[in-house]
C-alpha cells in the first residue's frame, strides 16, 4: 500500500528548526552580524520594527531583525510577543513634541517660519544612484555640520501658528483616558485615540497604499504637509508616591501634521482640518500616510460622505495590523484537509444532483 | 519554564480571560470580546484556543491536542509541546484519558464526558461574516436575533444546488437564541455538539472573541422543516479499521486516481485496530 500515515511531526519540526538556524547563519566564512551593527547601520529597519512591534527598544529590535533574517514583519512579531509578557508599572505623561530636540523639521506650507526648515538626515534630495563606494566602505565619514543652536531655540508647531488666526480647527482634548488596544479589544464606534493607536502600530505598506488611495480620489481631502518633525523627546512618569514627574528616558519620534481643506458645514465655518501621524523612530513615510488615513477616517465626524476604503473605520482598523494579517493569510498553509474533504463530498453530491 | 508564568500567560491576563469565559458560559453562543494577547505562535495557528487552554489548565490536567482530528499533525505537535514546556502538564493522545482537549477542525468520535472540556480554535467567530462584513451590523443582528439573512442564504442554496452548500463551519443555533459558528469542523461533527456532556469553549485570538456552550445545551444546525440538516461524510469505510460511521480523510495514493479513505480521528482508528488485535489473540 502506498499510503504513509502523516507521522513524524515531532521530528519534522526539529529538523526544520535546525535547517532554519543553519540558513540564518549562512556561510560561516562570512563574519556574523553583530547586534550593534544592525542597530547602527540598519537604523531604518530598526525603526520600522519598533513601530510595528509597538516596543521602543533598539537593541531588542536589532536582535529580532537578526533572528528573523531581516524579515521585518516576522521581527515585529517577535517584539510583539515579547512585549505582551512585560509588566506595566506606570503610564507616561503625554510626550511634548513641541519641545522635541529637532533633527529634522520641514513645512510645505510656509517658505520660512520661526525656527526655519531643517532637512536633517534625509534621502529626499539624494540621487538614487548605487554608491559602489559602499561596497568596500573603508573611507572615514566626515562629521556632519551640527544644527545651529539658535535655530533650535524656537521651533513652534506649525499648526499652532495657523491656529492663532482661527483658520485651523482647534485640537480638542479628549474627555476620557485614552484606551489601549493592547489590553482591550477593538470595539466600534472607535474613537480617534483608538484609531491613532491602531495606525501607529499598523503596517507601513498598508497605510501607504491607503494614504495614496486618498490622493488618487478615493476619499480625497486636499492635504498639505503642514509640518513634519523628527527628533528626540523625553518620556516622563509621575509615580503616585512621589507626586512629581521624573524623566525615564528618551524616544525618537516622527510627527506629521497634515493640514486639509474643508468646505465647512452648517455649524462650522470653512477652515483647515487636521490629520495626524506619529510613529516611533524615523518613519516619515509612515507618519505621512498615517496622517492622510487619520484625516480620511474623520469623514463621518466632519459630515463628509463615507465612500472610500480609507474612510471606512472598520475596514482600516481591522486590516491595518500586519501581525494579524500575516497570521491569517499564512495560516492557509496549515492543514485544511478535513474541510477540503467535506467540500469534495459536497461538490460530488451537487454534481450528482445536477446530472 | 524559567522566566514565564505557569502556562505562559500572566495571572492578570488569565483572570481577564476567565471572566470572559464565565460570561460566555452564562450566555451560551454569545460572542464575548476579550483582550486577546499576542502569543508566541502566529494568529491563525490557534492563539484563541491556546489562550483559553492556558487560562483553564491546572497542574493536574491531562492535555490532548488535535488538528484535523490527528494528534501528530505538525501544528498539534507544536501546541502540545508549547504546553508541555510552559505548564509541564501531562499530555496524551487518548481521548478518554484527556481532561482538556484542544482541537482544530474536528470533534473526537468518542463521546466526551462531563469531566472533560473541549477547546476549539476559531478563525472567524462571526457566523454572519460572509453575508455581512461589518461587525457593527452583525452585532445589531445578534442583538435582535435577526437571522433572516442566513435563512435566505440557505434557501438560495437549495434553490440553486438542490442542497445546502455549506459543508463545514455550518451555522448552529445555540439554546434557541444565538446563531453561532461551530468553528470549521465538518458539518458531520455538528450533531455531536448537541447536548454534549462536556463543556465546550471557543477561542478566537485574532478576532478577540470567546464563546461557549455549557454542558447539556441544545445546539441545532440550521435547516428547514421540509429540508432537514444532513451530515455529510465520504460514503466509504475506513481503509485501516473498517469504520463506516467515522469521518474520513481522503488520501491520494497514486497518479491514477487511487484513493484511500482513512479515519481522520487517529486515536479512534488506532484504538479500534488495537481492539481487533486483542480479539484475535
Amino acid at each position: 500500500m502506498a499510503y504513509v500515515a502523516v507521522k513524524g511531526g515531532e521530528q519534522a519540526i526539529d529538523n526544520a528548526h535546525a535547517w532554519l538556524a543553519e540558513e540564518r547563519r549562512g556561510d560561516t566564512g562570512t563574519p556574523a552580524l553583530s547586534i550593534p551593527q544592525i542597530e547602527e547601520q540598519l537604523g531604518r529597519a530598526v525603526d520600522r520594527v519598533m513601530a510595528e512591534g509597538s516596543l521602543y527598544d533598539r537593541e531588542l529590535a536589532a536582535l529580532a531583525i537578526k533572528q528573523a533574517q531581516g524579515d521585518l514583519i516576522e521581527a515585529a512579531f517577535l517584539l510583539r510577543a515579547y512585549r505582551t509578557t512585560l509588566p506595566r508599572f506606570a503610564h507616561s505623561k503625554p510626550v511634548e513634541t513641541a519641545t522635541m530636540r529637532i533633527e529634522r523639521r520641514v513645512s510645505a506650507v510656509f517658505k520660512d517660519l520661526p525656527g526655519g526648515q531643517v532637512l536633517g538626515p534625509t534621502y529626499d534630495y539624494t540621487h538614487r544612484l548605487l554608491d559602489f563606494g559602499l561596497m568596500e566602505d573603508t573611507a572615514a565619514v566626515p562629521p556632519a555640520e551640527p544644527i545651529a543652536a539658535a535655530v533650535l531655540e524656537a521651533m513652534p508647531l506649525v499648526p499652532d501658528i495657523l491656529g492663532r488666526e482661527g483658520l485651523l480647527e482647534p485640537d480638542v482634548r479628549s474627555e476620557h483616558e485614552p484606551r489601549d488596544l493592547t489590553r482591550e479589544p477593538l470595539t466600534f464606534p472607535a474613537e480617534r485615540d483608538v484609531r491613532l493607536q491602531a495606525l501607529a502600530r499598523g503596517d507601513e505598506g498598508f497605510l501607504l497604499g491607503l494614504g495614496y488611495s486618498t490622493q488618487r480620489g478615493y476619499g480625497g481631502s486636499h492635504p498639505f504637509a503642514g509640518e513634519i518633525r523628527m527628533g528626540e523627546v523625553s518620556v516622563e512618569i509621575e509615580p503616585a508616591e512621589l507626586g512629581f514627574a521624573i524623566d525615564i528616558g528618551d524616544l525618537v519620534l516622527t510627527e506629521c501634521q497634515m493640514v486639509n481643506q474643508f468646505k465647512g458645514s452648517k455649524t462650522v465655518p470653512p477652515q483647515f482640518t487636521r490629520g495626524y501621524g506619529l510613529v516611533f523612530g524615523f518613519g516619515e513615510r509612515k507618519a505621512m500616510a498615517m496622517a492622510l488615513v487619520d484625516r480620511a477616517m474623520r469623514a463621518e465626524e466632519l459630515g463628509e460622505d463615507v465612500t472610500a476604503p480609507a474612510q471606512n473605520v472598520e475596514f482600516v482598523l481591522y486590516h491595518s495590523d500586519n501581525i494579524e494579517a500575516t497570521g491569517f493569510v499564512e495560516h492557509l498553509k496549515l492543514p485544511h484537509y478535513v474541510d477540503f474533504q467535506s467540500e469534495l463530498e459536497n461538490l460530488r453530491r451537487i454534481r450528482e444532483n445536477a446530472g | 519554564m524559567k522566566g514565564y508564568n505557569f502556562a505562559y500567560l500572566d495571572d492578570q491576563t488569565k483572570r481577564m480571560i476567565r471572566r470572559g469565559l464565565l460570561k460566555a458560559v452564562a450566555i451560551p453562543g454569545h460572542q464575548v470580546p476579550f483582550g486577546s494577547r499576542e502569543m508566541p505562535l502566529p494568529y491563525g495557528w490557534g492563539t484563541g484556543g491556546i489562550q483559553v487552554t492556558a487560562s483553564i489548565l491546572g497542574a493536574g490536567d491531562v492535555l490532548k491536542v488535535i488538528d484535523q482530528g490527528a494528534d501528530d499533525t505538525t501544528n498539534a505537535v507544536s501546541i502540545r509541546r508549547f504546553f508541555a514546556r510552559t505548564a509541564g502538564v501531562a499530555t496524551t493522545t487518548s481521548t478518554a484519558e484527556a481532561t482538556v482537549i484542544q482541537t482544530r477542525h474536528r470533534i473526537p468520535e468518542k463521546q466526551l464526558r462531563e469531566d472533560q472540556i473541549i477547546v476549539y480554535q476559531v478563525p472567524q467567530p462571526e457566523p454572519l461574516s460572509r453575508l455581512e462584513p461589518s461587525r457593527v451590523e452583525t452585532k445589531r443582528m445578534h442583538g435582535l436575533a435577526d437571522y433572516g439573512l442566513m435563512h435566505v442564504k440557505l434557501y438560495e442554496d437549495i434553490a440553486r444546488y438542490g442542497q445546502i452548500s455549506i459543508s463545514y463551519d455550518y451555522p448552529v443555533m445555540v439554546n434557541e437564541r444565538y446563531l453561532m459558528s461551530p468553528s470549521p469542523i465538518p458539518a458531520f461533527d455538528n450533531p455531536k455538539m448537541d447536548m454534549m456532556p462536556a463543556l465546550q469553549l471557543f477561542g478566537a485570538g485574532r478576532e478577540k472573541r470567546i464563546y461557549a456552550i455549557p454542558p447539556w445545551t441544545r445546539v441545532k444546525s440550521l435547516d428547514f422543516a421540509d429540508f432537514p440538516f444532513r451530515a455529510i461524510r465520504a460514503p466509504q469505510a475506513c481503509g485501516l479499521c473498517g469504520a463506516t460511521d467515522s469521518y474520513l480523510d481522503e488520501v491520494v495514493t497514486d497518479n491514477h486516481g487511487g484513493r484511500l479513505f482513512v479515519c481522520s480521528d487517529t486515536d479512534h482508528c488506532s484504538e479500534r485496530r488495537a481492539g481487533f488485535e486483542e480479539a484475535a489473540e
